[in-house]
């Protein structure tokens, strides 16, 4: 069952094979018996079931959708009424949203059924999970390593099919560069595709909610139910939603694909090059015309980023003071120290060195330097980006320059750490739309190609991954722990 | 000796009315329980977003087009970081680089009836803070989030004033600009006008500005006044002693009538400003100003010259008349009903009747006496019924209740004496009572002329006709 799409749920669900609450309790008995890769930070089984059996009320009413009764696990990103929203923080560990986050909403009115909140790194700041308050997690594929971050949770529960679908963030990769580690698809929207409502910010001119599951196909399904104009989010784009799924059998005959050679130089492991070409020589095969670019601007995106990104999340997070919600600090001697403690206690060392190198950044005689020199360089990237399209439909390459690296390999040195995002950051910055599709293994372990395109073409994105699924398998893959009745199953 | 200058510079905060707030659907209504009207945007809950209310910078433009400014066709919301209980979200949402208004100017008038040009730097939107609230509650501090996320507009003028009485001429006319266009209640007590005063003095002559200090959270027009005048003396007496003025943030004692340091430059917030990342650029279309600047009502000057132009009013009158919108307006009611001279209405609207508010702490559209019944009191001053003394009573007798001037004249019988056989009764009763003051006047002391009239008017109980009184009186004693 843990194996079948999102549209073989939907059909079994409808033909009544099953019902959501066989599904659900399915899956859940899944999540319990899989607690060792830490992916949950909340379970959530009693509301599940009840969500269940109303689900089952509305398919025998015949007034369901495609998503209604499937079961889902939301990143703990989002804020959801009633329930802890952590933030993967200490911060957050006593806070309980009062109100529902928009694609939390959206994904309740689609009839899905939630069955926890995800671990993540500390609000979001991480690429590989391990800067979670609630430990890290670990990849299904090899519990030795990283399952990517900062949406790591959601990537390994989808990976050890632990739900059919989840949630997921990306601020500079953090729902693709962990869909590759983990051997999932993943898709990170065009910036304003999809609410941020209620979707605790990092950085807010880059923060952008996408899908994470099995397929692209199931993908489709996910972000048609999430995107969507919002009155809530001023920089939500009020633009209609296509059907998703309808686009997803066209013919990828004449899509003309850009190969940036600023994505296969040093830094890339030759194996992932290697599985790249397979899949380059797999579209050209299909009829795609494949072609050299450049994106000259590429080796500034992280240290603009990392100027854009801590800016931002330095006023973010200041909200986080201990006075009207999170974490305060016990007996606090007066309001300084109540500040001081508080914020000291309640983030981890990674959000602390963003909010200080931001402060930093903003500061009176460091601004123009920094923060307005980072801007200029986030407007040529945007540029680099809008040339290319001028020319080519897609823009292919690794999703990350090596397949996921051991728990504690990086932690000790954090630019080693954020160069592991040098292919999907700059995406984030021109606020482009990019899939991740498995696409090969090496050592035991998942690569995936990442695949660009222009403002608002989720559907061609998803149509390229789809196609490229019929064909290959990569996808399919089960990590051998999680297959049915393996480890106490 | 050296002659100073003092060189005054105001940034007023002026709460816009609009019903909802500037980032959020709470309601914006003054004096509601504690953090009841605080929705999940304005406690700055994680992942809440805000959304620009328009009706904000509709009134924003309306203020701009009022004092002639420039609106920017694009602006933007920055954020002012710094940490306070009362600020939800560690940010306060202003403009800065950016803001929607920009170079405007205010006329005021100066008491030599001479027009001085005070320059408008600019005036940006931004959201208010909410309040903390340290007298009730021992050993802690509670915060009221209910005014978080009001609409502001933060006036900002040129350092142009150089005394407290020209700071209190511009503010007076800030006031009114926006009680006009019915864009602020203007209510000072709740704090919907506010400003914060930069004083610095300079050697008369000179063209360098001194070191300024800054007198934060001023909320009456009095404590302006007399805030800048002790920072004035205060400054002068520094430098006098050969000292030099600080630049800081003062704050203003009520009681003592004194400012007191509250932080240094040194100690000062860097606000880290930039553009905040979850709103658009404010871009606001030519049309849209067109529109507004179409449907703007009546600002004082105009109302105040057409006062001048349709009613004979000298240009003082006019405007002081034309300062509050309500009271040109209960002026113009007034004069519609009453045949009397308009000068004589201004003088009872700006005498009699803003005294008797005044003492009672009522506003003008809180009036006992409506504008029909002064204009029903000024047709029988007019017609002679009574003298402007016995007028004053009637006017009281108004105030309290007692009913329309018609009827309170008739039931105390306090028509005035026009009858001239009655007068000359009464006026040859008082000479024949005072032989020692006719002597008097008779040998040359006309003073005791004045003496006789008196004596008239109290043996009438103040209704004989004055002018009568006076013409037998030099009749009878000529």
């Amino acid at each position: 069952m843990q194996d079948l799409s999102v549209s073989q749920l939907a059909a079994g669900l409808d033909r009544g094979e099953f019902s959501s609450e066989e599904l659900t309790r399915h899956f859940l008995h899944r999540m319990q018996a899989h607690r060792e890769l830490n992916a949950f930070i909340t379970e959530m089984e009693e509301p599940a079931i009840l969500q269940a059996r109303r689900a089952d009320q509305r398919i025998k009413e015949k007034k369901h959708g495609p998503l209604t009764g499937i079961p889902l696990a939301h990143k703990d990103i989002f804020c959801m009424d009633g329930t802890k929203t952590s933030c993967g923080s200490r911060m957050l560990d006593n806070f309980v949203a009062p109100y529902d986050a928009t694609v939390v909403r959206k994904l309740e009115q689609a009839g899905c059924v939630v069955l926890g909140k995800t671990n993540m790194d500390e609000f979001a700041m991480g690429s590989s999970n391990e800067n979670s308050y609630f430990g890290p997690v670990k990849n299904p594929w090899n519990p030795g390593h990283v399952p990517g971050g900062s949406s790591g949770g959601s990537a390994a529960a989808v990976a050890a099919r632990l739900v059919p679908l989840a949630t997921g963030t990306d601020t500079g990769g953090s729902i693709r560069q962990p869909a590759a580690f983990c051997g999932i698809t993943g898709l990170k929207p065009t910036y304003g595709r999809v609410s941020r409502y209620g979707m605790i910010a990092y950085a807010s001119s880059l923060d952008q909610a996408g899908p994470l599951a099995k397929s692209a196909h199931d993908c489709a399904y996910l972000l048609q139910a999430m995107a969507g104009f919002d009155a809530r989010d001023s920089t939500c784009m009020d633009e209609p939603v296509p059907a998703y799924t309808q686009v997803l059998d066209e013919p990828l005959q004449g899509r003309v694909i850009g190969i940036p050679d600023e994505y296969f130089g040093t830094g890339l492991r030759p194996e992932v090059k290697d599985i790249m070409a397979r899949a380059i020589a797999w579209a050209e095969g299909q009829g795609c015309i494949v072609q050299p670019i450049r994106l000259p601007n590429t080796e500034l995106a992280i240290p603009a980023y990392y100027v854009i990104a801590t800016a931002e999340c330095s006023s973010n997070l200041s909200r986080f003071d201990g006075i009207r919600f999170g974490h305060r600090c016990q007996a606090p001697k007066d309001l300084h120290d109540l500040y001081r403690r508080s914020r000291s206690e309640g983030f981890g060392t990674e959000v602390k060195r963003r909010i200080m190198i931001g402060t930093y950044a903003l500061s009176t005689g460091y601004y123009d330097a920094y923060y307005l020199k980072a801007q200029q360089i986030r407007r040529l990237i945007s540029t680099d980006f809008s040339k290319a399209f001028e020319t080519v439909d897609f823009i292919l390459g690794p999703t990350a320059p090596e397949p996921a690296f051991k728990i504690g390999e990086k932690t000790d040195d954090p630019v080693t750490m954020y160069l592991s995002d040098i292919y999907t950051i700059s995406v984030n910055l021109a606020g482009l739309p990019a899939v991740s599709v498995p696409c090969g293994m090496h050592e035991g372990l998942p690569v995936g190609m990442q695949l660009i395109g222009n403002y608002l073409t989720e559907g061609r994105l998803l149509n390229f991954a789809h196609q490229y699924q019929l064909a290959t398998d990569w996808h399919r893959q089960c990590p051998p722990g999680c297959m049915q009745g393996s480890h106490g199953e | 000796m050296t002659a100073w200058e003092a060189v005054i510079g105001l940034e007023i905060h002026v709460q816009l009315d609009t019903r909802s707030k500037i980032f959020s659907a709470a309601s914006t209504a003054f004096g509601a329980e504690p953090n009841t009207q605080a929705c999940a945007v304005d406690l700055g809950l994680p992942g809440v977003l805000p959304v620009l209310n328009l009706e904000a910078v509709r009134m924003a433009i309306m203020f701009g087009l009022a004092i002639d400014a420039t609106i920017a066709q694009r602006s933007v919301f920055a954020r002012k970081n710094y940490f306070y209980p009362d600020l939800p979200k560690g940010y306060q949402i202003s403009q800065y680089e950016l803001p929607i208004v920009e170079r405007g100017r205010l006329e005021i008038t100066l008491e030599n009836e001479v027009q001085k040009v005070i320059g408008i730097t600019r005036a940006h939107l931004e959201e208010d803070a909410g309040k903390s609230l340290h007298e009730e509650f021992e050993d802690f501090t509670a915060v009221d989030l209910n005014r978080a996320g009001t609409p502001l507009i933060e006036v900002v003028s040129e350092p142009d004033m150089r005394s407290a009485k020209e700071a209190i001429l511009y503010m007076k006319k800030i006031h009114s600009i926006v009680r006009y266009l019915g864009i602020s209640d203007g209510n000072m007590q709740e704090g919907s006008f506010r400003c914060d005063a930069n004083v610095s003095m300079r050697p008369a002559g000179e063209d360098a500005y001194g070191t300024r200090t800054e007198i934060k959270n001023l909320n009456s027009f009095r404590f302006v006044e007399r805030a800048i005048d002790f920072e004035i003396e205060r400054q002068i007496g520094v430098l006098e002693d050969g000292g030099e003025v600080v630049q800081e943030t003062r704050l203003y004692d009520a009681g003592t009538g004194e400012t007191r340091s509250m932080r240094s430059k040194e100690e000062a917030n860097d606000y880290r400003y930039f553009p905040d990342p979850d709103l658009l650029p404010v871009v606001i279309a030519q049309d849209m100003v067109d529109a507004i600047r179409a449907q703007l009502p009546e600002l004082p000057w105009e109302k105040a010259s057409r006062l001048s132009t349709e009613y004979g009013l000298k240009g003082h009158d006019a405007e002081t008349l034309a300062m509050s919108r309500e009271l040109a307006e209960y002026f113009e009611r007034t004069a519609k009903h009453t045949d009397a001279d308009a000068k004589l209405a201004v003088n009872w609207i700006t005498g009699e009747l803003s005294a008797a508010l005044n003492q009672d702490h009522l506003e003008i559209t809180e009036s006992p006496v409506s504008s029909t019944m002064l204009a029903g009191l000024l047709n029988r001053i007019e017609d002679g019924t009574i003298s402007g003394k016995i007028a004053k009573d009637v006017f009281r007798s108004m105030w309290t209740g007692e009913g329309d001037a018609d009827s309170i004249i008739e039931s105390r019988g306090l028509r005035q004496i026009t009858d001239d056989s009655e007068l000359e009764t009464l006026v040859d009763q008082v000479l024949q009572d005072n032989p020692k003051q006719v002597e008097q006047f008779r040998s040359g002391k006309d003073k005791v002329f004045g003496f006789f009239v008196g004596q008239v008017m109290k043996q009438s109980g103040g209704k004989a006709n004055p002018k009568q009184v006076n013409d037998l009186l030099r009749k009878k004693l000529g």
